[in-house]
């Protein structure tokens, strides 16, 4: 069924409202990408099939929603009216959820989230400081919605900024407006929103092409995932009101192929988006016409520059080429072309539902509105976290992530991915926003926020860097293409522990050569994390080097194995799992390892429960 | 024996065709059509390419160019079972490493080959956002968190045994 105009949509919310009682219990789980690596879709079915069990059926509904961030505690549940939360619910929860809560109205006191700082135990989800200290303009839609249904979109007021902008705004009023309120591109560089839309808007062409890259390369960064397949709607809606802002007739969503359910929950947007009128001929009754086209990538971190998107797009390699003309002016197939990530489209319907005045009081004097980090690596609190740009680095990790698991020291939070760069800890009180970020050498990138603790080694996070971005080099630019793999070779060979002092003064002046000199933003900002952990940490290198150390104990050639003789029991676990054969021992004496055969493949470390193994 | 040895080779024009008829032969869409191709063989067969090559008018360079650039393509074989381990930097600081070398050594191959028995193919990727389950496995699409190298063979073992229950189901 069509929807007519701006009026027929405000019908359309209320009798959907209408349908739905208020009162009624509803159960929500996280149905992303990582809770179906805890079984989420097994959760469902249990529930569905329990409440159906129980006689519930019609009186209690189970949907599936997007992903509301907190991957660390998934499975999550939430039951309403009341906005009680469970977490890390496993199927065999399922009939006590339904006899204890949804029956007898009891709370199931095993399954509340427990709050690290305190102590105490949380019933609401509403209380839990890992939602509560954040900013959730973008991310709050995803636990409430089933991304799979147009009506649950519609009905938190989805598509009325398309309506508005559509029924009360001229193009340049809403380009106006996204300038006013300081939107950046979320992608990584910045660039302001408003003032790209302008550039596409004034080039000449009729036909002009919007684009959402949502090909989120970025190694630990999934929050462009997580909005795609759990609030698809919005972000059609703001690539729509940028079409029109612009004046393009067609878009494309460019998703990598590795996020399948992105593919599939955008695809499905798209199909009702249609049959609603929301895309396709006369939208809303006006006489704009726009539609959206979904490609899937294949498989190439490149393919995030815009210019290899491109080809990408046109079915040809990703390979990028030579900025200026700039896509605003020729983009694909020559046409002037609008390319903004999927994050900076998902703020855009904000901007145009609440104004540029309130969406500019959020965010630091040069970085507006929220960022989304996706918070990882040796965290308490994994997830996704919405904060106003300008929250520090201390704020975000301790106040939301929980601090470092297993009483460890932070050493360094690595930003921006691949391009971006490792800030020690001692800078954890700066702000993030875009330009503080740079003037420490590291980039807001797409918003990855991996971190580290003692137990890392910064020049392996080089090394590693380097290994990704040799892999992901198109080999268009020789200094890309060849500087990556001589710096990897510096690289390895001071964590082989042969390296030379020499070596570091190679390293730098290659790293410099490399980003002068490579045409896109790949090969630029490829020695980012050579550069930051040299600034940084340049007393890792050092030790790897001069004392043959590796600080973090995770380089092989510089760490040896051995057994505590008072810690270990002779249980024999360990050598029966040794693949090398390197463990040798008897009852009731302490085993040993034969540094000789030991490949250091950690499996004894990870084996031992009495913590007798012993890495240095 | 003619007719055996004629078998795959007559049904890759005819699966082709199909595939181009969902995309109106539109060149545009050369790589969601190398998708399906892949979907359908589990590979890129030299012979899909050649026909896609003068079904579309494309010259074959440009067809293998493409294919070979994109990491999603393969254009020998796989394994009837998958296994990639995420190599991303949330799962690398977590030690997916060593879990990859417990796979290599396990199987032994390396990542981008498969099995001599063609039972299994490993691969790994840059990263799947799962990073709160890191390290992260996905056999055969399911995915499996807080993988250590210590529960890569039993990963692998259940992944057996289930074939060795579906093959005798199968013959009793």
């Amino acid at each position: 069924m069509r929807i007519k105009n701006g009026e027929d949509l405000s019908k359309l919310r209320k009798s959907i409202m209408q349908k739905r009682d208020k009162n009624r219990r509803l159960i929500t789980v996280c149905g992303g990408t990582g809770c179906r690596a805890y079984g989420c879709e097994d959760l469902i079915a249990a529930l569905k099939n329990e409440v159906e069990k129980s006689g519930l059926k019609g009186k209690v509904e189970v949907k599936a929603t997007g992903c509301p961030g907190f991957c660390e505690r998934g499975n999550l549940v939430v039951i309403y009216p009341e906005g009680i939360f469970y977490q890390r619910v496993k199927t065999e929860d399922v009939p006590d959820i339904i006899k204890e809560t949804i029956v007898g109205k009891k709370i199931v006191d095993r399954l509340l989230f427990v709050d690290q700082v305190t102590g105490q135990k949380v019933t609401y989800e509403k209380d839990v400081p890992f939602y509560k200290k954040q900013t959730r303009l973008l991310l709050g839609n995803n636990g409430i919605v089933d991304p799979t249904d147009i009506e649950d979109y519609i009905v938190i007021g989805g598509y009325s900024a398309l309506a508005k902008a559509l029924s009360t705004m001229k193009p340049e009023k809403v380009i106006e407006e996204v300038k006013k309120a300081g939107l950046r591109g979320r992608g990584g560089a910045g660039f302001p929103a408003g003032l790209k839309w302008e550039i596409t808007r004034k080039a000449k062409g009729t036909q002009k092409y919007v684009v959402c890259n949502a090909d989120e390369g970025d190694p630990g960064a999934f929050m462009d995932r997580s909005l795609l397949e759990g609030n698809p709607h919005s972000i059609l809606e703001g690539l729509t009101i940028g079409a029109y802002a612009i004046g393009a007739s067609n878009g494309f969503v460019y998703v990598r192929n590795e996020y399948p359910l992105a593919v599939q929950n955008v695809t499905l947007a798209v199909e009702q988006a249609r049959e609603r009128g929301l895309l396709g001929e006369k939208i809303l009754g006006t006489d704009f016409s726009f539609d959206v086209e979904i490609v899937r990538g294949a498989g190439a971190f490149v393919c995030g520059e815009e210019t290899a998107l491109m080809a990408s797009i046109e079915g040809a390699r990703g390979v990028p080429k030579q900025r200026p003309p700039f896509p605003s002016d020729r983009g694909i197939w020559g046409k002037p072309t609008n390319i903004n990530n999927v994050e900076t489209w998902a703020n855009v319907p904000i901007i145009i539902e609440k104004g540029a005045d309130w969406y500019s009081k959020i965010g630091t004097k040069g970085s507006k509105g929220t960022k989304i980090f996706a918070l990882v690596g040796k965290i308490n609190n994994t997830g996704l976290v919405e904060v106003p740009m300008g929250t520090t680095i201390s704020e975000t990790v301790y106040g939301i992530g929980g601090g470092i698991p297993n009483g460890k020291q932070l050493k360094a939070i690595q930003i921006g991915g691949p391009s971006g760069g490792c800030i020690p800890k001692t800078f954890i009180d700066v702000p993030i926003d875009y330009d503080e970020l740079k003037k420490l050498g590291g980039m807001m990138g797409s918003g990855g926020m991996v971190v580290m603790d003692e137990d890392t080694c910064m020049v392996d996070v080089a090394k590693y860097f380097l290994e990704f971005l040799l892999e992901e080099s198109c080999g268009k630019c020789t200094t890309c293409r060849d500087g990556i793999e001589r710096m990897l070779e510096i690289v390895t060979r001071i964590t082989d522990g042969n390296g030379t002092m020499k070596d570091l003064d190679t390293l730098s002046e290659l790293a410099e050569v490399v980003r002068d000199a490579s045409m896109c933003g790949l090969g630029q900002t490829s020695p980012n994390p050579v550069l930051s952990t040299l600034r940084h940490f340049r007393d890792e290198y050092v030790a790897h080097i001069k004392d043959k150390k590796c600080p973090g104990r995770v380089c092989k050639a510089l760490i040896t194995y051995s057994i505590e003789k008072d810690k270990c029991t002779s249980c024999g676990a360990c050598k029966k799992r040794c693949p090398q054969g390197a463990i040798s021992g008897e009852k009731g004496k302490p085993y040993k390892i034969d540094p000789s055969k030991c490949i250091r493949c950690n499996v004894c470390y990870e084996t031992c429960k009495f913590g007798a193994i012993k890495k240095e | 024996m003619a007719a055996t040895c004629a078998a795959p080779t007559d049904g890759i024009p005819k699966t082709v065709d199909k595939i181009l008829g969902k995309y109106n032969s539109d060149k545009k869409w050369l790589i969601s059509i190398l998708f399906d191709i892949q979907n359908e063989f589990r590979y890129l067969p030299r012979e899909a390419l050649q026909y896609l090559s003068k079904k579309l008018d494309i010259p074959m360079t440009d067809v293998y160019s493409i294919a070979t650039f994109y990491k999603a393509f393969s254009l020998t074989p796989r394994g009837k079972h998958s296994v990639t381990v995420c190599m991303g930097t949330a799962c690398h600081v977590r030690g997916s490493l060593s879990v990859l070398e417990e796979f290599e050594r396990q199987l032994e191959v390396r990542p981008g080959d498969t099995t001599p028995d063609k039972m299994f193919s490993l691969s790994t990727v840059s990263c799947l956002g799962c990073c709160a389950m890191g390290p992260i496995a996905v056999v055969d699409e399911k995915y499996h968190g807080q993988v250590t190298a210590n529960k890569v063979k039993p990963l692998l073992d259940a992944v057996k045994k289930a074939d060795a229950g579906a093959a005798a189901k199968k013959a009793a």
